[in-house]
């Protein structure tokens, strides 16, 4: 379980990305974090690993405030995704790959049968694992970001809009593979996106933010959607748009589902 | 007959080839005055770089200070510590000291500035300390850049290193100072002639290491 406490960021300079944010994201779920650029979500995900620092308030994990941990320690206890992947141009695919475990002391050897196992897991060819990164494309180098971060088996995953800057076909098969792998593997994933179907799509809890890290709303895609806490939320879900009201018509015999402007988007099963 | 026919000649003649006052011995001298220098200036140079590059700090200092140095006349340097410290090792060794200082600098500190941003912040992430982030991350990624200072100082060094012969000390500067006090052309040229060489070749051999480097990026 991660719990934010009154957390509050003002960065050097007088920047206040997160006024006063509190939040409870149960183990084993996937909370994502949703809103337009600087509304902190990234600032609140950085949180987690000691990446940033709170100015005022905490951040536990299972009942433990991070600020008493190590800050190394801690970060190569959680899995870390980030866009563009991040990885270190001069190694290649498998030794990035193998990097959390090297630096948790796993000898090599092991180290790298895990990050081929890892890498498979993903559903890489491995015949790229020799490659370097700038070999591969864009969405072949996030399956290796998703694969470094899960290869230490961590408990916690954060991904900062990991699928962000692939292209949209891509972008959905990510996005389904990372489904997959939660459900067979059950972490607790922090995901942090400006996309809401994105977020919908993958999470058990949405939290929809405004600037400074203001809670519009906190709920499952259905409870947001079903009763959205006022009009920032509807116009952000897109319910103002006519695209998610959708009803039913009746078209040779079957139950065709139509948006608001009469667009058919699938059949009722 | 011209000098430079005069300065083949002189480099022809296999008597200069021989002895202490021969171009092996001379030569050896050369390379072993650069390389005390390099080493010397390396090591205050950088990890100093490293750190400023590293941290971020002290940038703009470091950019004036380095144009200070380079704006320092080498043999005006070199009559100074002269005048100070009298003849010997002392004298040369500064004034290049002084000279390759600014080319290493610029290139630690350059080249762990043009690490991208995100490569670093995620080492950091996965859970590297700042020693593994310079060591592993940054100095790899910035060694073309490192060397590049390395290859400018080296060869800066190289070139005005006749000037140990000056307050008395060996290298292929001594045909040039001999030369010039008998008013022995062909044998100036030879010396001039050798010291481009060896920039040259020292030169090539950066170039391939640096090829080597690159191969990846």
């Amino acid at each position: 379980m991660i719990e934010y406490r009154s957390v509050a960021k003002t960065f050097p300079g007088g920047a206040e990305a997160v006024r006063d944010f509190s939040l409870v994201l149960p183990s084993r779920t996937t909370t994502v974090l949703v809103g337009s650029s600087g509304c902190g979500k990234t600032t609140l995900l950085r949180m987690v690993n000691r990446m940033v620092d709170p100015s005022r308030g905490q951040v536990l994990i299972d009942d433990v405030d991070v600020a008493t941990r190590n800050p190394v320690e801690l970060r190569r206890s959680i899995g870390y995704v980030m866009q563009h992947a991040g990885l270190l141009p001069h190694r290649t695919v498998v030794d990035n790959v193998a990097t959390p475990l090297r630096l948790g002391g796993v000898a090599r050897r092991e180290a790298r049968t895990r990050a081929l196992e890892a890498l498979e897991r993903v559903g890489l060819d491995p015949v790229l694992a020799r490659r370097y990164p700038t070999q591969l494309s864009g969405g072949q180098q996030q399956r290796v970001g998703v694969a470094r971060g899960l290869v230490a088996d961590p408990n916690i995953l954060l991904m900062d809009e990991p699928f962000g800057a692939v292209d949209p076909i891509v972008r959905a098969e990510l996005q389904h593979e990372l489904v997959r792998l939660q459900h067979d593997l059950g972490k607790t994933i922090v995901f942090v996106t400006h996309d809401i179907e994105e977020a919908f799509l993958l999470g058990d809890q949405v939290v929809i933010l405004k600037k400074g890290g203001e809670v519009a709303q906190v709920g499952s895609p259905a409870e947001i959607l079903a009763s959205p806490a006022d009009d920032f939320v509807r116009s952000f879900v897109g319910l103002d748009r006519g695209r998610r009201t959708l009803r039913i018509e009746e078209v040779d015999g079957r139950q065709v589902v139509v948006d608001a402007d009469g667009r058919a988007t699938g059949v009722l099963a | 007959m011209n000098a430079f026919s005069g300065g083949l000649d002189w480099l022809a003649t296999s008597a200069h080839w021989h002895g202490d006052d021969g171009f092996p011995h001379r030569i050896v001298q050369h390379l072993g005055y650069t390389a005390l220098t390099v080493a010397i200036a390396s090591a205050i140079a950088l990890p100093l770089g490293l750190w400023i590059g590293h941290t971020g700090r002290l940038r703009g200092l470091a950019i004036a200070v380095t144009g200070a140095l380079r704006a320092l006349p080498t043999l005006g340097l070199l009559t100074l510590v002269v005048i100070w410290r009298g003849i010997g090792l002392t004298p040369p060794t500064v004034a290049l000291v002084v000279l390759a200082i600014p080319p290493l600098l610029a290139g630690a500190y350059a080249g762990l500035e043009s690490v991208d941003r995100a490569t670093t912040d995620a080492a950091r992430a996965i859970g590297m300390t700042e020693w593994q982030v310079l060591g592993r991350v940054e100095v790899p990624l910035a060694l073309p850049l490192i060397l590049g200072g390395v290859r400018a100082a080296v060869l800066q060094v190289i070139a005005t290193a006749t000037i140990a012969a000056y307050p008395g000390l060996g290298g292929l500067g001594r045909f040039i100072i001999d030369g010039l006090a008998v008013r022995d052309y062909p044998q100036m040229v030879a010396g001039s002639l050798v010291i481009v060489a060896l920039a040259l070749i020292l030169d090539g051999l950066f170039a391939v290491t640096q090829r080597a480097l690159y191969r990846h990026q």
